[in-house]
């Protein structure tokens, strides 16, 4: 087995327990590899089990069975805070709803990973800054995610999800709640993170937003349909 | 270990300064909920510190009596007396005192308190002028160096004359309170004991009949003050555990609205990594502080409005350090206790689920 692999997933499977004999099983059996610095989309549609891929890719949940290896670690039986901490320090979120703290200012928000880190505040301060500026948005540091547009709430997101220095960026329809022309600016900016070198796995069922991946992996009923090198990439720039 | 100790202080500073921020966030609901404690904490320390100044105005009064010097009287009572009859046993600071001659047989002649002076010589040297009163005319033989007040009343503002001229002028037929001065700390309980003798003798006290008269001494007053003070407070302090448990319950109240209101937050903190402990750590915290805020305006109040006594009995203000300490520990406590839940709560919660929560 090839050890170079981020993610390495064997036979996962989940089920949910519905109560009763009644269960759900959300996944039947998925394997699949990631390597470094690949751009992979996972696609399906509703209730395919993307989702529930996701959340055991992303550790915030745990296969019911199957072995799930994290650069080589085994994390399928981890406790709650050793996924914690992978989550914390390999793995960058970047959600629909961007979820952040609508409270803080973009500064606080970039910088929040850091704190669980354990990062002292003034590395802190300076890293977030330097993760802002790398999105862009190296002027709006102080301004509160009200007082952004959704554009570059998303870019606050990525930003986030990037100080850390993960090993994935895990995006779950990051376009989903923009619109086309701001959605396209997201697609190049995730453009531009693979070519600095960055794994990214992106979860959509939008084919065009998928078609911007190297690899599309189609799940269907909790079953992986199609493993496929996209052959014609839309290549996306700023024009 | 050491490593260890800085990632906790680490913790708990970046709790702390989160939980102000969410406070900051939230400022009115803060300041209602955290009022409920400064209303309990003002209670206790606003009385302790009232109390303080009572014992302070008291034990600096009575001490001018002399340590060495206690009271004869008939009745029980606590007043112990009018304050002019303890100057008798008080330094002559012009003048003399009465000679035996002038007590035997009963001479006009008065010592004033510097009021007196004040009032009636304000220029002249009073020793040897007369003065006249109640229809009679003394002479000034002394005055009584000033001892200030006790309770905000005036210790200086009297005139003493000889027993036995009182006698001859207001007659014998009342009772009077004798004060005792023993010559030493050694024999002062030898000294009651000689008193009691000789006025059981002269008051016709058959053995093992009680007393029927009292004795007082500074040590005996203070103590009677001091069990009244552990009562008071012990019923404010009961009264303000009552309403410090209620502030306590409006905090956790207040800390459950929260986490429910936070879902989604709690769930983005999980996601990007923040342990069960960090979450746990969080929401004590702004319980802590919330607590403590409320605890220090209480401290702060109770305090200022303590101390308007010290003003009124003009006595040095006090500041009741050990009931301060003690408000602030049962303040964490509190927040502990009415916080833990909550907290709890926030950090068992699923992160995928808050991540759903609208």
């Amino acid at each position: 087995m090839n050890n170079s692999y981020v993610i390495n997933l064997q036979q996962i499977k989940k089920i949910y327990d519905m109560g009763g004999a009644e269960e759900v099983q959300a996944l039947r059996g998925v394997s699949v590899q990631i390597g470094k610095n690949e751009y992979v989309a996972i696609m399906g549609p509703s209730g395919s089990g993307k989702s529930t891929l996701m959340n055991i890719i992303g550790c915030l949940d745990t296969p019911t069975s199957g072995l799930y290896e994290f650069n080589s670690i085994n994390v399928s039986e981890m406790n709650d805070n050793q996924l914690a901490k992978v989550r914390n320090k390999e793995i960058g979120f970047v959600f629909q709803t961007f979820n952040l703290l609508a409270r803080s200012n973009a500064l606080h928000n970039v910088e929040l990973p850091l704190i669980y880190a354990g990062v002292s505040s003034a590395e802190r301060k300076r890293l977030a800054h330097e993760a802002l500026e790398h999105v862009g948005l190296g002027d709006r540091v102080h301004h509160k995610p009200n007082e952004l547009s959704g554009g570059q709430r998303q870019r606050v997101a990525v930003a986030r999800a990037l100080v850390n220095r993960p090993s994935i960026l895990l995006a779950d329809e990051p376009t989903g709640n923009l619109d086309s022309k701001t959605g396209d600016e997201i697609m190049v900016l995730f453009e531009e993170l693979h070519t600095q070198g960055n794994t990214i796995i992106l979860v959509t069922h939008e084919e065009y937003i998928a078609e911007h991946a190297h690899r599309i992996i189609r799940l269907r009923d909790g079953m992986i349909e199609a493993d496929e090198i996209v052959k014609n990439r839309k290549s996306i720039t700023t024009e | 270990m050491s490593q260890v100790i800085e990632t906790i202080m680490h913790e708990v500073r970046e709790s702390f300064i989160m939980a102000l921020v969410a406070l900051r966030v939230n400022k009115l609901r803060s300041i209602l909920t955290l009022l409920g404690i400064a209303v309990g904490v003002f209670s206790i320390i606003g009385v302790m510190t009232g109390m303080g100044v009572l014992i302070n105005s008291i034990e600096s009064g009575l001490s001018q009596l002399g340590a060495n010097t206690f009271q004869v009287q008939r009745m029980p009572n606590f007043r112990s007396g009018n304050p002019a009859e303890r100057a008798k046993l008080r330094n002559i600071s012009d003048g003399r005192l009465f000679t035996l001659d002038e007590y035997t047989s009963g001479k006009k002649v008065a010592i004033l308190g510097t009021q007196v002076v004040k009032k009636i010589f304000p220029k002249i040297d009073p020793v040897g002028q007369s003065i006249r009163f109640d229809g009679e005319e003394y002479r000034v033989i002394g005055t009584i160096e000033p001892k200030g007040g006790i309770l905000g009343g005036n210790m200086d503002n009297f005139i003493a004359i000889p027993l036995t001229t009182f006698f001859d002028e207001y007659g014998k037929d009342r009772d009077i309170h004798i004060m005792v001065e023993a010559l030493s700390r050694e024999t002062f309980d030898d000294c009651i004991e000689q008193v009691r003798g000789i006025l059981r003798t002269a008051r016709h006290v058959a053995p093992g009949v009680e007393d029927d008269f009292y004795y007082f001494s500074n040590d005996s007053m203070i103590e009677q003050f001091n069990d009244f003070i552990k009562y008071t407070r012990l019923g404010i302090l009961l009264i303000s555990t009552i309403a410090l448990i209620a502030a306590g319950v409006g905090i956790m109240n207040i800390m459950l609205v929260s986490v429910t209101e936070r879902t989604r937050e709690i769930g983005i903190r999980k996601a990007i990594g923040a342990k069960k402990t960090n979450i746990l750590a969080q929401f004590i915290l702004e319980a802590v502080v919330l607590s403590e805020l409320g605890g220090l305006i209480g401290i702060l109040l109770g305090i200022s409005a303590g101390n308007i006594l010290a003003i009124v009995f003009e006595v040095r203000p006090v500041i009741p350090w050990d009931w301060v300490t003690i408000g602030f520990v049962a303040c964490s406590l509190i927040g502990i206790t009415f916080g833990v839940y909550p907290a709890w709560k926030a950090s068992s919660l699923d992160p995928i689920e808050s991540l759903r929560y609208e």
